[in-house]
This record gives structure tokens, C-alpha cells and sequence, in this order.
């Protein structure tokens, strides 16, 4: 059992939390993940480590399903089931130059850990994040506080520069020089935003997050196509040369289980009122 | 004892078959002829002093069997289950000419869940030495060898990267052929003789290497969990499950009740599944119970099927068809399942195991009307642990390299089960962790 230290809002329907997991904390590094079954009767969902402070990790994630919205019901001294971590291979952290970290919606959970480590192996760190709209924008102060620059976008222009990130990133290629990309952000996004670095042949990672079930090699449901061969996103990823990855696949792969995960919110809040989740 | 009807059980993971009762035991136990020289014991690979166990029942002491079988085997129920007995110590009972062997599975069996039913006694260990072993992996063999250890004395610590103990056992057996609660009831027992276990740990990331060797020796029992894909198109549509995926969503998250349980899989009407060996008759026989029609493909002939003929029986009983002498060579579809396509294979030159190579026949090829498929076609060793521990030499199959007694090439690294000898059975693993367990106790003491 794992006990929520620390639970809060950061934007519409985005949860951050703090959890004491020595052994998750102890070992982590930029750009792994854990695995979190929230009780007795739940399902193992893949989360990054988005920042960890001595016994305790940080996990943020969007309410969007049955699990997720069980998470962002616990309190500080709540507990989770199980936690098992870190998974996953870290970022390849290195001195390329001048790195550009860009998160998008929920996947900016990710980039502060990746731009602090950037940081310290001794790269100029520029981030960039993006939302819909400002309401859905998460760790601006963060990653202005560990970035040399910061750029923030918003589709709908509520905030910064009106546009996408892959808008920004483009303006900033035709300024300078720019060694090393990272994308974290849904597929859809990593996959047009990689295609704007594909030209100039930058090294650019993406963090894949297909559905998972033991995140330790065991059963294949991550297999992604990467440069036409079949990897286990979680022992040989998550993060991918962003240039090789077959995103559609990952789209289409991702969408498995709509429907069972659409019965399963609505069966979580036909019983939520009396049993929270539990059996 | 009989077998629940297949029309019955077809329709729910209840097991198949109910065990003998206290009279069938006694009469069982009394058909034994007490041999000399046993032969029956040479067929156990854990050894398992068979003959003193049945003289014990055949005179009602059960308690005093149960203490005979667990001098040797701590996971007697889960052994009395799925231990190919055909193959080892009936397959040796001197009577097994004559008339019929001893059914030595079913009263080890027995006795175990009669113990478990009358109180379970932890077994005497040895005074403490003072050493602490570090146990990867709770599988068969990691719990043999934690038991093992334990009794001699150690402290062991036992690591497992899911959230709860078993491996193999938990994840991939179903519960009709082996009961969940029976793998927790057996844990518990190994855990009662003072094992320490840390679970959500995956060694390699949770502990490191350079942590691990901190501990007076490190037992690698990570088991075979890496699933082989064929690697043949149409691999990557939705409904494309490794029989590991399949059967750990069913067995371990419980997909079966899903939306009671969270973890959902897809149930199809029409699946097939690849391959001949247990996990694919265990992964045919699970996919019967959720309602679909299925078809097995083999590639060699029926009589080369390397699962025990006890469960082709039964999942022939349970209504899967098995399509002998051909090989998938295709999945058909937009983005889900709706065919598969096979090649008729012909039987070639016999190996050295006896079974005829097969080789695809040109041309001849039909397709399978199928919404799921599912590939049970060999699992190896994850890479993941042994690629972290500098100078383990491993084999061509991926399988860490070790001597008789179980040590690898790197001090104080030891390892059985299949992480050493390749994916086999669970007894299999079992005798060689034993083995192993006991190279290190000799180690530890020697020093």
C-alpha cells in the first residue's frame, strides 16, 4: 500500500499527486514510468514520474476514465494498492548543444523532469508548452524555473502565442541551431510535431503510451512498430527515435478498447455513490 | 473422481476435476507395492520420498504424509495439479505395465488439500546463519528456492515486479487447471517459514544490480516471460494477443469479470490460436469459457502436440477444434481481426526429438473466419535483469548460461528455472532451484 501525500488541481479535469514510494523515488530517472492499480479490483495504468522528492514521486494525469477519475478522487492519506517502478528506459540524456523539450496538454507532466536533466548535462534548455486553451496549461512556473527559455502556446491564443507548439518549434529552427528535440504529448500531436524536425534530420525522442498491462516485458500489449520493427514500449521505450515510429498504428492500437472503457466509466458512476471503486 | 462434465464446465473456470475422496485415497494408496527400490522417486525431480508419503495414507496418518511431501516440496497442491506425473514418477511406477500406475499426483494432491483444509504446520528450519540471499522473481522456482534457503537457515528476500506473488503460476496457469486461492494458500506457507517479500519490485530498475550484490548471494529465477511473436503480417491489429497477454488479463486482472474488475479483453466469437504446447491449450480452453467457437493451429501433427495429452483431452472435451499440420502465415484485416490465413504444412524428416520438421506446402493455403487471434508460440527469458549484470554469459536462446549446481558465470550469481534452462515445466523448475539453493547453502557455509 501506498500512501497519497500530497493531492491537488492543476487545470480542468488534471490531477497532480504526490505518493510515498521509496523505491519508485529512490531509482527513478528522467522519462520512466510506473505502474499504478489504484485497489483490489483495478487495472495497471501507466503513468511518467514526473518529479520525485526524496520517499515520494509525483504522478499528474487527466480524469478521462474509469481509473483516472478513481485516482483524482483520493486524498492525502488515501492509499493505492500498488505502485511498481520505475519502468522503462530513462531519457538519453546527454551533452547534444541546445534542446528543445515540448510537452503537450497532459504530456507537459513529463517534460520538467527531462528539461531539469537536460539542464544539468550541461545543454541550453528551451521548453515549450501547449494546451487548447490556457485553463488546460499545467507547470508554466516549473518549467520556466528550469529552462533557459520558455515558450508557451495555446490553440485558441487564450494564452501565448496562438498556434501549436510545432508552430513555435518551427520559428525557432529558422533562428538557430538545434541538436536535440524531445516531444511528450498525445499522438496525434507527437506525430505532426516530429514531422517539423524529420526535414532537418534533428534527433528528436518521443514518449509512446500505448495500453500496458504488467509494464515489464511480460505480455506485449505496448508492441509499437519502430523503424519496421515490433518493440515492447515498455522495456525498450517508452521513448523512441520519434522519426522511425509508426504513429498511426499507435493511434489505432490505442483505440482497442473504447468501448470496454466507456462501459467502464459508466459502470464506475452508476456505483460510485455507495462503494467508491471498491468491492 | 471424475471429471466435471465439459458441457458444465465449459461455462465457468471452476476446476475440472474435484479430487479424490478420503476412501478413493485410502484404496489408492493401499494399491501400492512399496518397492525397494522405488522407481517412481527417480522420476521426481525434486525428489520426493513418494513411497514413505502413500505408506502414511494407506494408514490414515495424512498429517505425517503431508510433512513427508513438504520435506521436499513446499507447493504440493500446485504440483499434485499440474505436474506432467505421466512423464515422471507414474511413468516409472512398476505397475504402470501391469495394470494402472499409482496415481501419485492425485494423492499428493490430496494430501495437500486435506492439509490445507485441517491446518497447515510450517516446517522446521535450521538456526540462522546470519547470511541474506536476494530471491529474483516468485515464481516455481523462486519460491522452492526461497523455501529451500529458508529452511537452511538464511534469511531470504524474495523480489517480484507484480503486485502479487506466484509468476507463472498467478499469470498464466487459469484457474480451471489450477485454483488462484491454492497458489495464495501455498505463498503463504513459504512466506510463514520467514521469507520476506517486496512486491511491485522489478529487479533491474526497483533494486539495482550493484544493490543486489550487497546480499550474500543473488538467485535468478526470472522465469521465461518475454512472449515469441511469429512475426507474420497483420500481427499489430487490434485483437492480436500473445497467449501471455491474453491469459495474464484473464487469470491475474480477472477480465473475465470485467467490468466488476477493471481490466477489460476482447472476447471474440470466432479465435484462433496458434501453437501446441500447454499455454496454447490453456489459452484455448480460457477463450471456450468466454463464449467463443475456437480452432487451434498446429503445425506439426496431433500425435507431436508437446502439451500433456491429459489437457488436449480436455480441451478437445470442451469443444476446441485442433487443425493439425498447418501454420498461420497471415492475419487478415482493417484494423481489428477478420481472418486468418494458414498454410498446410508437410511432415519432413523426423529430428532428434522425434517429431517430423514441417514445411510450408506452395500455394496450399485457406483462411480462418476469426476475430481474435491469439500466438502461444514460445516464450523466452526477459532480457531485461540479465542485461543489466555485467559478464552473465548467456546462451544462443537468450537463457542465462549454468553449471550443474545452478552457478552462472558471475560469483555469487546463481540461477534455475527457466530463465536457465528455457521455458519447461513447473516441476522442472522447481528441481532445479532446489539444486541451486542447495549449491549456495554449501557456499555459504563453506566460507
Amino acid at each position: 500500500m501506498y500512501r497519497v501525500l500530497k493531492a491537488t488541481q492543476l487545470a480542468d479535469r488534471v490531477f497532480q499527486m504526490w505518493v510515498f514510494a521509496p523505491h519508485v523515488a529512490h531509482h527513478a530517472k528522467a522519462g520512466q514510468f510506473l505502474i499504478v492499480r489504484v485497489n483490489e479490483s483495478g487495472e495497471r495504468i501507466p503513468l511518467t514520474i514526473s518529479a520525485v522528492d526524496g520517499d515520494a514521486v509525483r504522478i499528474i494525469f487527466m480524469a478521462v476514465g474509469k481509473t483516472t477519475e478513481l485516482l483524482s478522487s483520493l486524498r492525502p492519506g488515501d492509499m493505492i494498492r500498488d505502485i511498481a517502478g520505475p519502468l522503462g528506459r530513462p531519457s538519453e540524456i546527454a551533452t547534444y548543444g541546445t534542446c528543445v523539450i515540448i510537452g503537450g496538454g497532459v504530456g507537459i507532466a513529463s517534460a520538467p523532469i527531462i528539461a531539469k536533466a537536460a539542464k544539468a548535462a550541461g545543454n541550453y534548455v528551451i521548453g515549450i508548452i501547449g494546451a487548447r486553451n490556457s485553463g488546460l496549461l499545467i507547470l508554466e512556473d516549473e518549467m520556466r524555473a528550469c529552462c533557459d527559455e520558455l515558450f508557451v502556446a495555446t490553440d485558441d491564443g487564450s494564452k501565448g502565442i496562438h498556434g501549436f507548439a510545432a508552430d513555435v518549434l518551427k520559428a525557432e529552427m529558422e533562428k538557430r541551431t538545434i541538436d536535440c528535440v524531445w516531444i511528450i504529448g498525445p499522438a496525434i500531436m507527437m506525430k505532426v510535431t516530429s514531422g517539423v524536425t524529420k526535414k532537418s534530420n534533428i534527433k528528436t525522442f518521443v514518449s509512446l503510451n500505448p495500453i500496458m498491462v504488467d509494464g515489464t516485458g511480460m505480455c506485449g500489449s505496448c508492441r509499437v512498430q519502430v523503424a519496421g520493427r515490433t518493440r515492447f514500449a515498455c522495456v525498450d521505450g517508452p521513448e523512441f527515435d520519434a522519426h522511425q515510429v509508426d504513429f498511426d498504428l499507435l493511434m489505432q492500437r490505442g483505440r482497442t478498447y473504447q468501448p470496454e472503457e466507456h462501459e467502464a466509466l459508466e459502470h464506475y458512476h452508476e456505483h460510485s455513490c455507495s462503494c467508491k471503486g471498491g468491492i | 473422481m471424475e471429471d466435471r462434465a465439459a458441457g458444465q464446465r465449459v461455462h465457468d473456470f471452476f476446476e475440472v476435476s474435484s479430487g479424490l475422496s478420503p476412501d478413493e485415497a485410502l484404496f489408492e494408496a493401499e494399491r501400492c507395492l512399496q518397492c525397494k527400490k522405488p522407481k517412481c522417486v527417480n522420476g521426481c525431480p525434486v525428489g520426493i520420498d513418494i513411497p514413505s508419503f502413500i505408506a502414511e495414507i494407506a494408514l490414515g496418518n495424512f498429517r505425517k504424509a503431508a510433512e513427508i511431501i513438504k520435506a521436499d516440496n513446499m507447493l504440493p497442491a500446485i504440483c499434485g495439479r499440474v505436474c506432467p506425473q505421466e512423464t515422471q514418477c507414474e511413468g516409472q511406477c512398476v505397475l504402470s505395465g501391469k495394470e494402472k500406475p499409482i496415481s501419485i499426483g492425485s494423492l499428493e494432491r490430496f494430501i495437500a488439500d486435506w492439509e490445507r483444509a485441517h491446518g497447515t504446520s510450517v516446517p522446521d528450519s535450521q538456526p540462522p546463519t546470519g547470511r541474506h540471499v536476494a530471491v529474483i522473481g516468485s515464481g516455481p522456482a523462486g519460491l522452492t528456492a526461497a523455501a529451500e534457503l529458508s529452511r537452511l537457515g538464511h534469511r531470504v528476500t524474495l523480489f517480484e515486479s507484480l503486485h502479487e506473488a506466484g509468476g507463472v503460476l498467478m499469470y498464466g496457469i487459469p484457474e480451471f487447471r489450477l485454483p488462484k486461492e491454492i497458489v495464495r494458500a501455498e505463498v503463504e506457507q513459504v512466506l510463514a517459514m520467514g521469507v520476506e517479500i517486496r512486491l511491485n519490485h522489478l529487479a533491474g530498475r526497483s533494486i539495482t544490480v550493484p544493490e543486489l550484490m550487497k546480499f550474500d548471494a543473488v538467485f535468478l529465477a526470472t522465469g521465461a516471460g518475454l512472449p515469441n511473436f511469429m512475426g507474420i503480417p497483420g500481427e499489430q491489429l487490434n485483437g492480436v494477443y500473445s497467449a501471455n497477454e491474453f491469459l495474464t488479463r484473464v487469470n491475474f486482472m480477472h477480465a473475465d469479470q470485467f467490468p466488476g474488475y477493471d481490466t477489460p479483453v476482447k472476447r471474440g466469437s470466432r479465435v484462433v490460436v496458434a501453437g501446441g504446447g500447454n499455454v496454447a491449450m490453456d489459452a484455448a480452453r480460457v477463450a471456450r469459457r468466454l463464449g467463443a467457437k475456437v480452432t487451434l493451429v498446429y503445425r506439426r501433427r496431433e500425435e507431436d502436440l508437446p502439451a500433456r495429452a491429459n489437457e488436449v483431452i480436455h480441451a478437445r472435451e470442451e469443444g476446441v477444434e485442433i487443425l493439425s499440420c498447418a501454420n498461420p502465415i497471415r492475419i487478415v484485416g482493417d484494423t481489428g481481426v477478420t481472418g486468418v490465413e494458414c498454410v498446410r504444412m508437410e511432415m519432413c524428416a523426423l529430428d532428434e526429438t522425434g517429431r517430423p520438421s514441417a514445411r510450408p506446402l506452395d500455394g496450399m493455403t485457406f483462411t480462418i473466419d476469426a476475430d481474435m487471434f491469439i500466438e502461444a508460440v514460445g516464450q523466452g527469458p526477459n532480457p531485461l535483469l540479465i542485461s543489466e549484470i555485467k559478464g552473465i554469459e548467456r546462451e544462443k536462446a537468450g537463457n542465462v548460461a549454468v553449471d550443474a549446481e545452478g552457478r552462472t558465470s558471475v560469483p555469487r550469481i546463481f540461477a534455475a528455472g527457466d530463465v536457465a534452462t528455457g521455458a519447461a515445466t513447473v516441476i522442472l523448475a522447481m528441481g532445479t532451484a532446489k539444486e541451486a539453493a542447495r549449491s549456495i547453502d554449501r557456499m555459504l557455509k563453506e566460507e
